[in-house]
């Protein structure tokens, strides 16, 4: 253990810890642009030099190892003489244009300027010019104003794992760019624009419409897959102008996916923002007493077994819990949140938990991917697997599609059967799991979405109990859900109704439901929708009742590990639209069982009630391991792909301008083109 | 004496004359009064009167929508909203100013970095309702293209001391 002295300060770290390290474990800051926790250290930066005793020369603090009895001052003359001659060269060739840039305002090179520059320049001679880049429409680039940080080059070789941006040429000519024309196929692209420390990369889709002095920002939790990212929700006089990541070691670290942070101008477009009752054949503009009123008469008399209730992808728990009270009110058990037809057995929590949390992959040494693409259905889960790859080349298997995903893998069959063979103790990937001292298998959807999904959920069961899975403070078993309410949900019962007699039922209440079969649903069926987007299940409805997203109430949302973390409101619904809780609360009261919850917080008092779990945010309650499933024989079709088109997956997605965009430019690109292309 | 002085200068109103002959000697000097509005006294070219969107010589607007006079206004009377314009620079969208809220301390056009926003040598700008007093865009590039000689001729005097 290095003991040294820093400003005079002594500190003993572990070893290996970079002085920089080490100062901010003091809380001294150091400047830096090319440093960056979670990358790699080139040190091409020289920004964060400081004086090192018996040293000759300034030292970069990010990539010198802190040794005993080192003396390190981080604000000597010779310090601050070499920051300032840092700063000088790299605005040698900045331009001068930070009231255009929309970094400005939250930019590293403009704040250490102030801090450690000079405000005169010295250089007379021209500056030079470099053509942008295209990167797709997500990533805007002003290259011009590169300080060659090399942060997104990083970025891409080690978290992203697309070696599409690099450098070129050398010197005066030195560039960043992709090596042919290309765009940056990446589900995480957008995490380059965080830490640019410059305005070479920015985001497109929020160009030049907001200063960040501007903007209010609101803690939040991202509903776009089951990951549950922190985010944070940056808005200006009602609107939502652009969403950030939080940092959280244990979900996100501190990305998010590309869907996370540029879907949101989906929220802006297709809104209900005011009930609609059909009459004669079509969806009129009504009040909130008059559909009240329509749902109880239409209510009244119809037997529990015939009225259903569906959640959808982006409920949160307080609604789930309000619907589930309401439906056990009018005698209904017809309850089901699996709405794509999901048939993982549903009783035990270890069954469809991420158990092994997200951070626990970087324990695992062996992963057995099935039915799964991690990419596109939880791409940060997919970036935690790369990061273990990349650190200890873990041995990693796939049953279910060849997928292109950005770390090796051994393909082992396409469907069932390889499953079987391998509960068997069978194939070539048995060795290396029996061998593995923390292996990890991850069930995907495309996997369990299909008629024998519990006999593959009890096969999958078996070959965790079978290669050692499960141990004290280890459980291998994960079952991936791409849906942000599919595990609160799940925590609070709203399971067990079977659909197709649901979708044939007399009252079919579909809470934000929209991937459900539409036209399976019955032709004298009165459908109730609830949500926020007029999307696939809206246009079915005879009854809208308009509903908060997930920007505009104070939710919780259960994680794909069951960890419930709260987002916060960040705006109003638009027009008459309410939090989705509370409309059930009224229309409870309307239909004449009125619910026993007033306010949130008695809404919260409920969950807890009935499950635990809720009672402490943000953190995970190990489940205890119990057989689940139902033993049987699979089918022997291969296991399917769930989401097509990452950029479009759900309502909010679907009606933004961007993730079309997004579609044009990366899905259909994979695609072969047909004549009809330009 | 001094009785029959006195006496006699209240008698011949000698105070009265002097002060009469004080006041008309004035008909003769030359007058400090103008005639306002036909006549307007001299303004220092640093003169804070009525706000000015300014324009390029080529007709292009100079303001980049870089909200700095946003950001710095003490009064909050600047709206600004922005977004690329068709070629792709950036450029507002909305740009207001109440000038009912304004307090004429000049540093919007301290704080703008393309001399975009200046305070005019304008200050007859009274209206009869307030809501004339709420400028947008049009209203100040036209302000700016009617005062640009002036405006241009301000910044100019006044450029040795910055």
């Amino acid at each position: 253990m290095p003991k040294l002295t820093i400003d005079g300060l002594e500190v003993t770290v572990e070893p290996g810890t970079s002085i920089i390290q080490a100062v901010e474990q003091l809380g001294i800051e150091i400047p830096r642009f090319c440093y960056h926790d979670k990358l790699s250290v080139p040190a091409n930066c020289r920004m964060c030099l400081v004086e090192v005793e018996k040293s000759p020369k300034p030292v970069a603090s990010c990539a010198m190892p802190c040794a005993d009895d080192m003396k390190v001052y981080t604000n000597s003359p010779m310090a601050q003489k070499a920051r300032k001659g840092v700063i000088e060269m790299l605005l040698i060739n900045h331009p001068l244009d930070c009231p255009i840039c929309d970094e400005g305002g939250e930019c590293d090179l403009q704040d250490q300027t102030v801090a450690y520059g000079f405000d005169r320049s010295r250089y007379r001679e021209e500056k030079r010019a470099v053509k942008d880049k295209d990167l797709g429409p997500l990533v805007k680039t002003v290259m011009t104003r590169c300080i060659h940080c090399t942060r997104c080059v990083r970025f891409g070789e080690e978290i992203a794992g697309v070696e599409e941006l690099g450098v070129l040429n050398r010197g005066e000519y030195l560039e960043i760019g992709t090596y042919i024309q290309q765009l940056v196929t990446s589900e995480m692209s957008g995490n380059i624009i965080d830490i640019c420390p410059v305005g070479a990369l920015t985001s497109k889709p929020y160009e030049f419409t907001a200063r960040p002095w501007e903007l209010r920002k609101t803690q939040s939790v991202d509903v776009s897959d089951a990951v549950g990212s922190n985010i944070r929700i940056d808005t200006r006089g009602g609107e939502v102008l652009r969403v950030l990541p939080r940092l959280h070691e244990d979900v996100n670290e501190e990305w998010i996916s590309d869907k996370a942070r540029f879907c949101i101008d989906g929220l802006k477009n297709q809104r209900l923002d005011r009930p609609y009752i059909r009459q004669n054949g079509k969806l009129q503009p009504a009040n909130w007493p008059q559909a009240f009123e329509e749902i109880a008469k239409r209510l009244k008399g119809v037997k529990g077994e015939r009225i259903g209730a569906v959640v959808g992808d982006l409920a949160d728990c307080e609604s789930i819990i309000a619907l589930k009270d309401f439906m056990r009110t009018l005698g209904s058990t017809n309850i089901e949140c699996r709405q794509d037809g999901a048939q993982f057995d549903a009783s035990e929590p270890c069954g469809w938990r991420f158990n092994t949390t997200i951070a626990g992959i970087e324990k695992a040494d062996a992963i057995l991917l099935i039915g799964t693409n991690p990419r596109t259905e939880a791409a940060l889960i997919n970036a935690r697997i790369r990061k273990t790859w990349l650190a200890k080349h873990i041995k990693i298997g796939v049953i279910g599609q060849q997928i292109d995903l950005n770390y090796p893998y051994k393909y082992l069959g396409a469907g069932p059967e390889t499953l079987e063979e391998l509960a068997k103790g069978k194939g070539a990937f048995a060795d290396v799991l029996l061998k593995a001292q923390a292996p990890m298998l991850i069930l995907g959807p495309g996997a369990v979405c299909r008629d024998d999904g519990l006999e593959i959920h009890a096969l999958a069961r078996k070959v965790a109990e079978k290669y050692n899975m499960l141990r004290d403070g280890w459980n291998g078993f994960n079952l991936l859900h791409t849906q942000a309410s599919r595990v609160g949900a799940l925590e609070l019962g709203f399971t067990g109704g079977d659909l197709d007699k649901m979708l044939k039922g007399d009252v079919l209440y579909l809470l934000g439901a929209d991937e459900i079969p539409v036209n399976r649903i019955g032709k004298d069926t009165f459908v109730i929708y609830q949500g926020h987007h007029g999307d696939r299940a809206a246009a079915r409805a005879d009854v809208i009742l308009p509903g908060a997203a997930y920007t505009e109430k104070n939710a919780i949302y259960v994680n794909n590990e069951g960890r419930p973390q709260l987002a916060k409101q960040a705006v109003f619904a638009p027009g008459e639209a309410r939090e989705d809780w509370k409309i059930i609360r009224a229309l409870s009261e309307i239909a004449g069982k009125a619910l026993p919850y007033d306010d949130i917080a008695q809404v919260r008092a409920r969950l807890v009630e009935a499950n635990p779990i809720f009672g402490a945010i943000d953190a995970i309650k190990p489940a205890t391991w119990k057989p689940f499933g139902k033993d049987g024989d699979c089918d022997k079709s291969p296991f399917g792909e769930y989401i097509a088109n990452f950029y479009m997956t759900d309502a909010i997605s679907r009606a933004s301008k961007v993730m079309a965009e997004c579609t044009d430019a990366f899905e259909q690109g994979k695609k072969e083109k047909t004549g009809t292309h330009g | 004496m001094s009785f029959f002085d006195r006496t006699a200068k209240s008698f011949l109103l000698v105070e009265i004359v002097k002060g009469f002959a004080l006041t008309f000697s004035y008909i003769f000097r030359p007058k400090v009064t103008l005639n306002y509005p036909f006549e307007k006294g001299p303004l220092s070219p640093r003169f804070r009167g009525e706000h000015a969107l300014r324009r390029y010589p080529n007709g292009e607007e100079r303001c980049i929508a870089c909200k700095l006079c946003e950001a710095i206004c003490p009064a909050l009377a600047i709206t600004i909203e922005a977004e690329p314009r068709d070629d792709g620079s950036r450029r507002t969208t909305r740009y207001d100013i109440d000038m009912t809220k304004c307090i004429y301390c000049g540093l919007c056009q301290e704080a703008c970095p393309v001399d975009a926003i200046v305070e005019g040598p304008n200050f007859e700008f009274a209206t009869e309702t307030r809501a004339e007093l709420y400028y947008n865009k049009d209203k100040l590039l036209a302000n700016g293209d009617r005062w640009e000689a002036q405006l241009a001729a301000n910044i100019e005097a006044d450029a040795p001391y910055r």
